[in-house]
C-alpha cells in the first residue's frame, strides 16, 4: 500500500511525468464539461421552453437523444465513429480536432452536460410563477431583457438543488475519460492495478478521491443555496 | 396525585348526570361501566403530557374532553386505542383489563390479540379525517370490516351504504377519491367509517378543527345524531356550545390532570378557578 | 430501406447483446428495489446497529462514480470470494462475469433505490397510517394495503429515474468484458470498418428502451397517482 502511494502517489494527484494526470486531470475535464455545457445550455433552454414548433423541437429532439442513450456510446461515437468518416479525415480542421483524445472526450461530455441541464432549466423556467413574469411585462421588460433580468436569474436560482445533483453526476460520469485514453484518476489507478495486481488498494485509491471531491463540491453546492435560495424559504410566523 | 381522579375513582356516584335520555338508565354508576381508565401517565422525553387521569364511561355515556391546547386530551384519547403507549396506568373495557408487559425501557404494548381486539372494539375519528387518499369513499368503508372483521364484500358494501345514508352522504360520492370532497363530506366518511366497525365506543379527535366555519354545522349534526341513538362516545373539541348540548359528561384538563369534571352544567357554573378563565377565553 | 439496415451478417451478435443488456439490467434492477427496501427500512429504524450501516452505505455508494465501483468491485468480488472458500474450506469456484455484474449493479443502484424509498417512505402522511393502525390492521396489512400504495406515488418518479440510470450505465459493463449490446457494436465496428454505424444502431436500441421504459412508468405513475386531485386524468 505504502509503496503503491510512494510510486503512484503524484501521479494519482497531479501529474504522470508526461502532463496533467489523476485528480488535475479528473478536476479540468469536470470544470471544462460543465462551463461550456452550461453557457450552452441558457439559450437551449429558452429555445426549449419556446412557443415555436421549429424553435422548440430541434432542441427537443437533441436532449431526448442524449439522455436516452448512455454516455459511453457517446463517448465512443466522438472517439472512434466520427473519425472513421472520410469527411471528416479529408477536412483539416475537423481532422486536428478529433484526432486528438482529449477533445473527443471533451466533445462528448459538454454534449451529455448540456442535454441533461437544458431539461433542467427548462423545468425551471416552466416553474416560475405566472405572475412575476406578467408583472415583468408590466413594467416594460420584454425580449431578452426580460429572459436577461427575470426570467434566467429566476430559473438558475430554483434550479439549483437539481443542477448541483447533475453536476456531481458529471462529476462522476468524467470517470470514462479514461476508456479514451485520458489519464484521469480511473487511468491512473487502472495502471496501477494492472501493475501491481494491488486491486482493492488502487481503486480504492481512486473511489476515496473521488469520494472526497463529490464531498467538496456538495459542501460547496450547500453554501450556494444558503446563499441565493433563501428566497424560496417559506417565511416564519 | 390528582385529587378529583382518586375522589371519582372512590366514589363513582358522584358523576353527576344531566342528559334527560341517559338520566333515567343510570342505576348503579358501577355496575355498568364500560370503559375504565385508571391513573394514566404518559411523557414524551422530559415533559410529562399526561400526570395521572381516570375516567369512566358508562353505556350510552358521551363524554367530552376540553381543555387548552397541550393540556393532554388528545394524548389521553391517543392512549385509549394505544396509537400512543401509555407509562402507566389500567385501561379496562367491559371488566377486562388490557394487560401491558414490562419491557426494558418501561411498560410495552399490550399482547397483540387483545390490543386488536381492543381497536376493533374502539372506532376513531381523527382531527384531520386521515381517509386513505388511495381508496375511494366505499373501499375506505370496506377495508377495515372486510380485512380485520372479515365481513364478506358484499356485506360490507351494504353496511357503507347504510351508514353513508346515515351521514347525508348517499349515491355516487361512494366512488368518489376523498380529495374530491370538502372537508366537512370527508369528515362525514370518516364517522361512516368508524359507524362500519360497529363499534363499541367511538372516538372523536377534534372532528371539526380541521373544517373550514361553514362546513362544522353539518358534522356537529351527525355527531349529534349519534348520541341521541345512546352510542357511547368520548370526544375531543373546542365547540363549548355543543359540547354542553350533548355531553353527559365533561373533563376539563389542565397540564396533563383532570382539573374539573362532572355534568355538562359545569360549563355554565364552572367551579374551578381555571375552568372559569378557560371558559371566558373560549367566548371572547 | 436495406441499405440502413444491412448488418452484414452481424444481427445475431447484436440481438445476443441486447438480450444480455437487458436481462442484465433488468436482474441488477430487482437486486437493487430488494436492496433500496431493505435499506430504506433500515435507515429509518430506531435501531442505530441497523441506521448506520445503511447510512455509511448509501453515503459511501453514491460519492464514488458508478464505473470506479464497478471495476472495484468486479475485480474485487473473485478475491473476496477465494479467501472466504478458503477460511470455510470449499472448494475454489470462479465467479461469472455475468453473475458479477448483476451484484456490482445491483449493490451500487440499491443504494440510490434506499434514498428514493426513504424519502417517499417519508413522504408519507403520518396520518394515513395511524388510521390503518386505530382500525387494527395488522403490521402487514398496513404495509401493503396503505403504506405500498402510496409511498409508490412519491417513489414512482424517483425509481423511473433511476431505472434509465441503471439501464444506461450497463453500458458500462463492456469494460469489464460482458458481452453486452455495446461490446457487440464495438465488435461489428470493428470488423467491418464501420464504427460510426454499429454504435448508432447500439444507440438507438437503448433509446427504444428507454422511451418503452418511460411510457410504462407514466402508466403506473398514472395508476397510483389515483385519487390525488389535478393529477388522475
Amino acid at each position: 500500500m505504502i509503496e503503491l502511494i510512494q510510486q503512484y502517489g503524484l501521479a494519482y494527484l497531479f501529474t504522470d511525468g508526461q502532463g496533467f494526470s489523476g485528480v488535475a486531470m479528473t478536476l479540468w475535464l469536470f470544470i471544462i464539461s460543465v462551463t461550456l455545457g452550461f453557457f450552452l445550455s441558457i439559450p437551449l433552454a429558452i429555445a426549449r421552453v419556446s412557443e415555436h414548433f421549429w424553435v422548440r423541437w430541434p432542441v427537443e429532439l437533441y436532449t431526448y437523444l442524449f439522455r436516452g442513450t448512455p454516455l459511453y456510446i457517446q463517448l465512443l461515437i466522438c472517439y472512434t465513429g466520427l473519425y472513421s468518416l472520410q469527411v471528416v479525415q479529408d477536412n483539416a480542421m475537423l481532422n486536428q480536432f478529433l484526432r486528438n483524445a482529449l477533445n473527443c472526450t471533451l466533445l462528448a461530455f459538454v454534449l451529455n452536460t448540456c442535454a441533461y441541464t437544458v431539461e433542467i432549466f427548462a423545468g425551471a423556467i416552466r416553474n416560475i410563477p405566472h405572475g412575476e413574469i406578467e408583472a415583468a411585462r408590466a413594467y416594460g421588460l420584454h425580449g431578452w431583457r426580460l429572459n436577461m433580468f427575470v426570467v434566467i436569474p429566476a430559473a438558475l436560482r430554483r434550479s439549483l438543488p437539481a443542477y448541483s445533483n447533475e453536476m456531481i453526476l458529471m462529476l462522476h460520469a468524467t470517470s470514462l475519460a479514461f476508456t479514451a485514453t485520458v489519464a484521469d484518476i480511473l487511468k491512473i489507478a487502472r495502471d496501477a492495478n494492472a501493475e501491481t495486481f494491488l486491486t482493492f488498494q488502487a481503486f480504492g485509491i481512486a473511489a476515496l478521491l473521488y469520494m472526497l471531491l463529490s464531498f467538496a463540491l456538495v459542501g460547496l453546492f450547500r453554501l450556494a443555496e444558503h446563499r441565493w435560495m433563501r428566497f424560496l424559504a417559506p417565511t416564519r410566523g | 396525585m390528582n385529587q378529583s381522579a382518586q375522589a371519582l375513582a372512590a366514589h363513582p356516584t358522584l358523576v353527576t348526570e344531566t342528559r334527560p335520555a341517559a338520566r333515567q338508565t343510570v342505576v348503579a354508576a358501577n355496575a355498568n361501566v364500560k370503559l375504565k381508565v385508571q391513573d394514566l401517565h404518559k411523557s414524551y422525553a422530559e415533559h410529562q403530557v399526561l400526570k395521572g387521569v381516570s375516567l369512566n364511561a358508562r353505556n350510552g355515556d358521551v363524554i367530552s374532553l376540553i381543555g387548552a391546547s397541550g393540556s393532554g386530551k388528545s394524548t389521553l384519547l391517543r392512549c385509549i386505542n394505544f396509537l400512543e403507549q401509555p407509562d402507566a396506568g389500567v385501561i379496562t373495557l367491559d371488566g377486562i383489563s388490557i394487560e401491558m408487559r414490562q419491557g426494558r425501557s418501561g411498560t410495552q404494548a399490550p399482547h397483540q390479540a387483545q390490543l386488536q381486539n381492543l381497536r376493533t372494539r374502539l372506532s376513531m375519528v381523527f382531527q384531520h379525517f386521515n381517509l386513505w387518499s388511495h381508496m375511494t369513499v366505499m373501499e375506505n368503508i370496506c377495508m377495515a370490516p372486510r380485512r380485520v372483521l372479515g365481513v364478506s364484500a358484499a356485506q360490507a358494501q351494504e353496511r357503507a351504504r347504510m351508514y353513508l345514508d346515515k351521514v347525508g352522504l348517499p349515491g355516487r360520492v361512494a366512488d368518489q377519491y376523498p380529495a374530491f370532497l370538502s372537508g366537512g363530506q370527508q369528515q362525514r366518511v370518516a364517522i361512516a367509517r368508524a359507524l362500519a366497525m360497529e363499534p363499541e365506543i367511538i372516538l372523536f379527535d377534534e372532528p371539526t378543527s380541521a373544517l373550514d366555519p361553514e362546513l362544522v354545522g353539518e358534522v356537529l349534526k351527525v355527531i349529534q345524531t349519534l348520541a341521541e341513538e345512546g352510542r357511547t362516545m368520548l370526544m375531543v373539541t373546542h365547540e363549548m356550545g355543543f359540547a354542553r348540548q350533548v355531553s353527559s359528561q365533561v373533563l376539563f384538563l389542565h397540564q396533563g390532570r383532570v382539573e374539573e369534571q362532572g355534568g355538562a352544567e359545569i360549563l355554565d357554573q364552572p367551579n374551578s378557578e381555571r375552568l372559569q378563565q378557560f371558559l371566558s377565553n373560549r367566548l371572547k | 430501406m436495406n441499405e440502413l439496415l444491412n448488418l452484414q451478417g452481424f444481427g445475431p451478435l447484436l440481438a445476443q447483446g441486447a438480450w444480455m443488456t437487458v436481462k442484465l439490467a433488468f436482474l441488477a434492477l430487482v437486486l437493487s428495489l430488494a436492496l433500496g427496501l431493505v435499506a430504506a427500512a433500515a435507515k429509518l429504524s430506531s435501531a442505530k446497529l441497523l441506521r448506520i450501516p445503511a447510512t455509511l452505505y448509501t453515503t459511501l455508494i453514491r460519492s464514488v462514480p458508478d464505473l470506479v465501483l464497478i471495476l472495484l468491485i468486479f475485480y474485487s468480488l473473485q478475491l473476496w470470494l477465494n479467501d472466504l472458500t478458503e477460511v470455510l474450506g470449499w472448494d475454489y469456484f470462479e465467479i461469472d462475469p455475468f453473475t458479477a455484474g448483476v451484484v456490482t449493479l445491483g449493490f451500487i443502484y440499491g443504494a440510490y433505490f434506499t434514498e428514493n424509498f426513504r424519502g417517499a417512505i417519508l413522504s408519507v402522511p403520518a396520518g394515513q397510517l395511524e388510521a390503518a393502525t386505530a382500525y387494527g390492521l395488522s403490521r402487514w396489512q398496513r404495509f401493503y394495503l396503505v403504506m405500498f400504495p402510496q409511498l409508490m406515488r412519491f417513489a414512482l418518479p424517483g425509481l423511473g429515474n433511476n431505472w434509465l440510470v441503471l439501464l444506461k450505465s450497463t453500458a458500462l459493463v463492456s469494460i469489464i468484458g460482458l458481452s453486452d449490446l455495446v461490446k457487440a457494436a464495438q465488435n461489428a465496428g470493428k470488423t467491418t470498418n464501420d464504427p460510426l454505424y454499429f454504435l448508432i444502431l447500439a444507440g438507438l436500441v437503448y433509446l427504444l428502451i428507454t422511451t418503452l421504459s418511460n411510457r410504462i412508468f407514466k402508466r403506473l405513475e398514472r395508476r397510483y397517482n389515483i385519487g390525488i386531485k389535478g393529477m388522475a386524468r
